[in-house]
């Protein structure tokens, strides 16, 4: 059942790639585009939902299970805005990075409900839930920071087919990129709380959960703009690569 | 009914003839009733770029010699070499294509809707008028919204307007600068006030100019050694002098960039020789495009017009068929109301010579054998007359003319127009 359910979403989440890429010569495959993420979107909920009815406790406490919860989080939070035709670009950057962290779960076992290990407490479940939700809004900030910094380059570059993808503004991307963060930073607040509440103590993970927490609450308090907004959204994300989500699984288990 | 389209634009005539034919809103109409008053359907489109006339007469020829003879008058002289005539389904698709902009100087260009919306309002239209511009209308608005034909800009100064929305978003309270009280700074002016922006400042090195520009564009005169310090507020600055040396430099730029606090600052030169400073564009936050920068992105977006326009013109394409099938339809219309008036002749004929017969009958029984009677007669003729409509689109009048011949109905006096079949 899981792989009926795996592969359509991953074959929607790629066709989506695909369209989205051709939608930058012909917009007319922007509409596919968008159906193949809405439709990959629903499978994955279904593929969660059927993961969590059939597992013993929180399915998705290994590092393959955490990649494809965070996944979803990442294509609902594009999804929240992502379909409007001006974003269309900032999906060419999100759904492939999507399709194959899904295609990687699946190899590490993702998308399987069986093993015995459980989170312990509602606590728990609760910092891992926060703080991926956390890390996918912090990712969807940096495909905003990215698509900032090409559009701007495009902009100084004076590329004459530039208003022909019809990308969003670049202050509206500014403007979107801090909301995004402004979403993230509280939940990876309240996400780290209950880690804290769980266990008292500093291992790697944590230091590094901070230091990400530490540069994104900096990023809401001094507000920078522009390219310098962009950059730290961007080290803010390679920061969060560093916490591989496998080691958030083991420090549970 | 025939359709007739007589008219002259831009690609058969220079301005010297069209402008013989150029005819404001109220004469347009004026000239559209006259032929109405005649008995005729018809409308006038008359625009910079062309002159037409549509016209809907029982006979093709009648129509086409009624606008020739019209647009003749106007022109005080015969137009013949200047004149396309076209009817039915071509002189629709002619019509679809000029509302979608694709018959237009610069594709997709979007007055041009708005022209015809006034040319049918103004005109006489009947039945084949009315659904062919409400589907020209219609066929204009679907190539836009399904294709980007009509999305670039095709003007130096709204390609710099467009470029300061990929900056800015919406420009509703962005405050301009306009360096230079020239034609060329004026109308890239107009394009950003037309999308929200307000001017805030005019600066010219004759104040007399500025002040009247300024006025002009409900703004105030600035001096021009005023203006570096200005920039600090501003969010575009237009410049189109005529100075040989460059008014703003890098420099002056990057002494105010600090007090934007990293609002971006988008800047127009349209100015030969340049205004600013090239090395200005390099700046954080600064963005600068001079004339030539701006004339490559409109080539690029002609480009793409043309591109869409083949899409546009499968959707219009499409449109007039669809016209065409409803115009052949009508001519089955006689037909078929000949035919229904005959199958009910008949049934009351019948009905009367049973009158006797069926006196016994209560009138709840009278009832039922009139509604029996009528639903047979419909039964009988729905099938025949569907194909003969279908037929009507794709084979002409021949099925109308099998009708006619097959129940008499020439015969009967019914139809006015008896038309011969092949071979008789």
């Amino acid at each position: 059942m899981a792989e009926l359910l795996f592969w359509p979403a991953v074959l929607a989440y790629g066709e989506a790639a695909v369209a989205y890429a051709g939608n930058v010569r012909y917009p007319v495959l922007g509409r596919f585009a968008t159906w193949g993420v809405r439709i990959g979107w629903l499978i994955q909920t279904a593929l969660l939902v059927w993961q969590a009815v059939r597992a013993d406790g929180f399915p998705w406490d290994t590092w393959a299970g955490s990649l494809n919860l965070f996944v979803w989080l990442v294509v609902g939070g594009y999804l929240v805005w992502g379909c409007k035709p001006r974003y269309r670009l900032l999906g060419l950057t999100v759904m492939p990075f999507a399709a194959i962290l899904l295609l990687a779960s699946y190899v590490g076992g993702g998308a399987e409900t069986d093993g015995s290990r459980h989170l312990s407490t509602a606590f728990l479940v609760l910092h891992v839930g926060l703080v991926l939700a956390a890390f996918a809004a912090l990712t969807l900030a940096a495909a905003l920071g990215g698509l900032y910094l090409w559009e701007e380059r495009a902009l100084k570059l004076h590329r004459p087919g530039l208003l022909r993808l019809r990308a969003p503004s670049l202050l509206t991307l500014e403007t979107l990129g801090l909301r995004t963060v402004a979403v993230g930073v509280p939940l990876l607040t309240l996400g780290m709380i209950a880690g804290f509440v769980h266990r008292a103590s500093l291992d790697p993970q944590i230091v590094v959960t901070l230091v990400v927490w530490a540069l994104y609450a900096g990023f809401l308090v001094l507000r920078p703009r522009g390219r310098r907004a962009a950059y730290l959204q961007l080290a803010g994300f390679a920061l969060v690569l560093t916490a591989p989500l496998g080691l958030l699984a083991t420090h549970l288990s | 009914m025939r359709l007739a389209l007589v008219g002259t634009s831009h690609k058969l005539a220079p301005v010297e003839v069209r402008e013989r034919v150029a005819l404001d809103g109220a004469a347009a109409s004026a000239l559209a009733h006259e032929l109405g008053a005649a008995g005729l359907e018809a409308v006038c489109l008359s625009t910079c770029n062309r002159t037409e006339l549509y016209v809907v007469a029982p006979e093709g020829e009648d129509a086409r010699a009624a606008a020739s003879a019209a647009l003749g008058r106007l022109a005080d002289d015969d137009l013949g070499p200047h004149l396309y005539r076209l009817t039915d389904e071509a002189a629709a698709l002619h019509l679809f294509r000029v509302a979608a902009g694709l018959d237009s100087m610069v594709p997709g260009e979007g007055e041009i809707l708005g022209q015809v919306r006034a040319a049918y309002e103004g005109g006489a239209c009947g039945p084949v008028l009315d659904k062919l511009f409400r589907g020209a209308l219609h066929a204009g608005r679907k190539a836009r919204t399904e294709t980007a034909i009509g999305e670039s800009p095709s003007s130096v100064s709204s390609a710099a307007a467009a470029l300061a929305q990929q900056v800015f978003g919406e420009l509703d309270g962005r405050n301009v600068l306009i360096l230079g009280a020239g034609e060329v700074g004026e109308l890239a002016a107009r394009n950003l006030v037309s999308r929200g922006a307000n001017v805030a400042f005019v600066a010219n090195r004759t104040p007399e100019r500025a002040t009247a520009l300024a006025e002009r564009l409900r703004s105030r005169p600035l001096a021009l050694d005023a203006v570096a310090d200005e920039l600090a507020g501003v969010d575009v600055l237009v410049s189109s002098t005529s100075s040989p040396d460059f008014v703003l430099t890098r420099s002056q730029v990057e002494a105010v960039i600090g007090r934007r606090r990293g609002r971006p600052l988008f800047l127009i030169d349209l100015a030969v020789p340049r205004d600013v400073e090239p090395a200005v564009g390099e700046l954080d936050g600064c963005f600068l495009y001079d004339i030539d920068d701006l004339e490559a992105v409109v080539a690029e977006s002609l480009a793409g017009r043309r591109r869409e326009a083949e899409r546009a013109e499968t959707i219009v394409a499409a449109e007039a068929s669809a016209f065409r099938d409803w115009l052949a339809s009508l001519d089955v219309v006689p037909a078929i109301a000949s035919l229904r008036e005959h199958a009910e002749a008949i049934r009351t004929a019948e009905l009367a010579k049973a009158q006797g017969r069926l006196e016994g009958l209560s009138a709840s029984e009278r009832r039922t054998v009139e509604s029996l009677t009528s639903q047979i007669v419909n039964k009988l003729l729905h099938a025949p007359i569907v194909r003969a409509k279908e037929a009507a689109a794709l084979e002409g009048v021949g099925y109308a003319d099998a009708l006619r011949h097959l129940f008499g109905l020439d015969e009967d006096g019914r139809d006015a127009h008896p038309r011969r079949l092949p071979g008789q």
